[in-house]
C-alpha cells in the first residue's frame, strides 16, 4: 500500500464533496456557474445555490435544455457545471452533449451522480450502466470516475482548470475513503498505483477501487501480491500504466460498476490487444444485462465487483 | 417605419444579392437547402446588415450581438453572408461541400469564423441562445442574443423546454425568431405534424408574440427593434410568415424544395425570377418608404 492509500471504514458523500468543491471554485472564480434539472438538492448544487443563487440555473425536469444551455453559457464565457444523475446526464441529453458540447468543444463540465448501481433499490431506470459506454466515443470529451471524497474534490477542481468538455461520474450515497491526503498527485489522465503488487493487477475506478484494496489485503495474507491501479480517468486512458501492468504482472482484471461493454474494461482491453495481449485478462462488471435491484453491497457481490468477487477471480486466473 | 427609403432599397439589394449568391453556392455545392435559405433571406439581411452589432471588426468582441441559426441547414446562405461581411474568405465559397472545404451542409463553428454555433441537429438553438443570454446577464453585458428557428423544428420537445425556461428566467435579452414557412422535409407542417395554433402555443409558454410578413424587411426591422425595446419581463418571439423558396417561382411554397440541386437551366430561370423579384421589391420600397 502506498503512503497515501488507505482502506478506511469511513465513507463520505461524494455529491457533498462535489457541491463543496464547486462552491469553493465559485468563491474564487466569477465565471463558475451551475445547472441542474430538478435534482439540485440530490447533487448538492444547492450548497452553491444558497451562496450564489444568481449563478445556479435549475431548469426543471428538462435535461436537453440543461445541456444546450450549458453550452450557451460556455460560449458566453462562463464555466458551467451541469449536474444531475449519471443516467440522465448521459442519455436524456446525449445529442445535446454530442453536438453542442463535444462538437463545439464547449467548456462544459458535466457531473453525473448516482453512477453505476449506486441508486441500488431504484432499479435500472436510475442505474447508470451505459453512461461511460455512451460517452466514450465522443471526441473532445474527458471522462473521470473518482474513487472517493478527496478524489471527487480534486477532479472537480481539475475540471475547472482544464479547458474542454469533462464528464465526472460519482455515486449516490457514500464511498469509502481510499486516500488519506489531497497531496497524492492527482492528474487527469494519469492513473494512481495504490499498491505495488507484482503477481497480478486489478484496474478499478470509482467504488471498486476500495473493493480492490480490500481484496489486495486479503490476498496478501495468502501470499499473493496484488497491484491495484485506480484508473480514475477512463478517457484519455493511461496507456503507460496498463503497459507496465502487462509487463510486470501475470495478468489483469478490470473491475467497474458499469456494463462490461464499452467502459473501463473495454478501454483497457483495447490497449492490451494493441500491444501484444496478455495471458490472463478478465472484465468484471455487469455482464450486459439490466442490473438487479437490491442493497448496494448485494449488487456488488452479485456481479463479483466486491472484494470477495475480485479476490475469487484473481485466484481463478492465477490457477489457485 | 424603421428605415429611410435609401436604407430600405439598399437592404433589398443586399437580400437579392444573397439569394443570387446562394443559388450559385447551391450549384457549386451540388445541392443545398435552398428553400429554407430563401425563406430566411430577408430576416438574415435585416439582422446582419441593420439590427445586429456584428461586423468584421467586432465579431470576436465580447459585447457583440449573437445570432444562433438553429435551423442549421441555412448554412448555404450563412456562409455567403459571412463572406460578404468580410469575415470568411469569399474565394473559398466555390469549394462548398467539397472534401477539405471549411463549408458543408451544416456549418462547423470551429471552421467558419463569425459563426456562433454549430447547428444542424434541430431543436438545440433556443437553449444555446438562452445560455448566451444568461451569460450576458451574469457578465453584465448588454448584447442581445437572437435565435432563428425553423417552424418544423418546433416539433422538437427541447424547443418547448427552452421556451419554458426563457420565461422562467425572464430572458428579455433573448429574441426568438421563427421562420414560419409552413414546410418541412416530408410535407407541409400542418400535414406532417401540425403546429397551429402556433402563436397561441408561444403565448401559453409566456412569450410576447409578434407576427410579421417575413418578406417585408421594413416590418421585420420594426419588429426586431421593438423586441429590443421590450419593457415587459416576457421574452419576445417574432413569427415570420414566410414562403419556402421565396423569390423563385418554381420553388416558392413548395416543400419539395427543402433541399434541391440546380442545373444550368434552372439556375438561369432562378436568376431571371430573382431579378424580377428584386425589381418588384425595390419598387415597393420606393413607393412605401419615406
Amino acid at each position: 500500500m502506498k503512503d497515501f492509500a488507505i482502506v478506511s471504514n469511513e465513507a463520505r458523500s461524494t455529491t457533498e464533496a462535489f457541491g463543496k468543491a464547486l462552491t469553493e471554485l465559485a468563491d474564487v472564480h466569477q465565471d463558475v456557474c451551475a445547472l441542474s434539472a430538478d435534482l439540485a438538492g440530490s447533487v448538492k448544487v444547492t450548497i452553491m445555490q444558497k451562496k450564489y443563487p444568481e449563478r445556479v440555473f435549475d431548469v426543471g425536469i428538462a435535461e436537453q435544455n440543461m445541456m444546450s444551455m450549458a453550452a450557451g453559457l460556455a460560449l458566453g464565457g462562463m464555466v458551467p457545471f451541469a449536474a444531475t444523475f449519471s443516467v440522465f446526464a448521459s442519455l436524456r441529453d446525449l445529442d445535446q452533449l454530442h453536438t453542442d458540447v463535444c462538437y463545439q468543444n464547449a467548456n462544459v463540465k458535466i457531473l453525473g451522480s448516482h453512477g453505476g448501481t449506486s441508486f441500488s433499490q431504484a432499479g435500472s431506470t436510475h442505474h447508470a450502466l451505459e453512461d461511460i459506454a455512451a460517452l466514450r466515443g465522443m471526441a473532445n470529451l474527458t471522462i473521470i470516475c473518482p474513487a472517493d471524497y478527496i478524489e471527487t474534490q480534486l477532479a472537480t477542481k481539475a475540471a475547472y482548470e482544464t479547458y474542454g468538455p469533462i464528464y465526472i461520474r460519482i455515486n449516490r450515497g457514500t464511498d469509502y475513503d481510499v486516500y488519506n491526503t489531497y497531496e497524492y498527485g492527482f492528474e487527469i489522465g494519469k492513473a494512481v498505483r495504490m499498491t505495488e503488487g507484482t503477481d497480478f493487477t486489478v484496474i478499478a475506478c470509482g467504488s471498486t477501487v476500495h473493493q480492490a484494496l480490500l481484496a489486495a489485503e486479503s490476498l496478501k495474507a495468502k501470499g499473493i501480491s496484488l497491484r491495484v491501479v485506480n484508473m480514475h480517468t477512463i478517457k484519455p486512458i493511461d496507456k503507460d500504466e496498463i503497459l507496465k501492468a502487462m509487463r510486470e504482472t501475470k495478468g489483469i482484471i478490470t473491475a467497474e460498476d458499469h456494463n462490461v461493454i464499452g467502459a473501463l474494461g473495454s478501454a483497457v482491453a483495447e490497449v492490451i490487444a494493441e500491444n501484444g495481449g496478455v495471458k490472463h485478462f478478465k472484465r468484471l462488471g455487469v455482464p450486459d444485462e439490466f442490473s438487479i435491484i437490491g442493497a448496494r453491497k448485494d449488487i456488488l457481490a452479485h456481479y463479483e465487483i466486491d472484494a470477495a468477487g475480485i479476490e475469487k477471480n484473481v485466484l481463478e486466473l492465477l490457477g489457485k | 417605419m424603421s428605415l429611410t427609403k435609401e436604407q430600405w432599397v439598399a437592404l433589398e439589394k443586399k437580400a437579392s444579392y444573397l439569394r443570387h449568391k446562394t443559388a450559385e453556392v447551391c450549384v457549386w455545392a451540388k445541392g443545398a437547402h435552398i428553400g429554407g435559405a430563401y425563406s430566411s433571406a430577408d430576416v438574415l439581411t435585416a439582422l446582419y446588415y441593420n439590427v445586429m452589432n456584428f461586423n468584421k471588426d467586432n465579431y470576436l468582441d465580447e459585447d457583440r450581438d449573437r445570432l444562433i441559426i438553429s435551423k442549421g441547414h441555412a448554412g448555404v446562405i450563412t456562409a455567403p453572408i459571412l463572406a460578404d461581411l468580410g469575415i470568411v474568405d469569399e474565394s473559398l465559397l466555390p469549394t462548398y461541400n467539397q472534401t477539405g472545404s471549411p463549408f458543408g451542409v451544416h456549418l462547423d463553428k470551429r471552421k467558419v469564423p463569425g459563426l456562433e454555433a454549430s447547428t444542424g441537429s434541430l431543436g438545440h438553438g433556443l437553449s444555446i441562445g438562452l445560455g448566451l443570454a444568461m451569460a450576458a446577464r451574469l457578465n453584465k453585458k448588454d448584447y442581445f442574443t437572437y435565435v432563428l428557428l425553423g417552424d418544423g423544428e418546433c416539433n422538437e420537445g427541447s424547443i418547448w423546454e427552452a421556451a419554458m425556461a426563457a420565461t422562467q428566467f425572464k430572458a428579455t435579452n433573448l429574441i426568438t425568431i421563427v421562420d414560419r414557412n409552413q414546410c418541412m422535409i416530408d410535407g407541409r407542417t400542418e400535414d406532417v405534424m401540425g403546429l397551429e395554433p402556433f402563436a397561441d402555443k408561444w403565448r401559453a409558454f409566456g412569450f410576447k408574440v409578434v407576427e410579421v410578413d417575413g418578406h417585408n424587411i421594413d416590418e421585420i426591422i420594426t419588429a426586431l427593434n421593438e423586441a429590443k425595446a421590450n419593457k415587459t419581463d416576457k421574452p419576445v418571439v417574432i413569427i415570420l410568415n414566410t414562403f419556402k423558396g421565396e423569390g423563385v417561382g418554381f420553388m416558392r411554397d413548395n416543400y419539395k424544395w427543402h433541399y434541391g440541386t440546380l442545373d444550368q437551366d434552372q439556375l438561369a430561370e432562378a436568376f431571371r425570377d430573382l431579378d424580377a423579384y428584386e425589381a418588384a421589391r425595390i419598387a415597393r420600397a420606393e413607393k412605401e418608404g419615406k
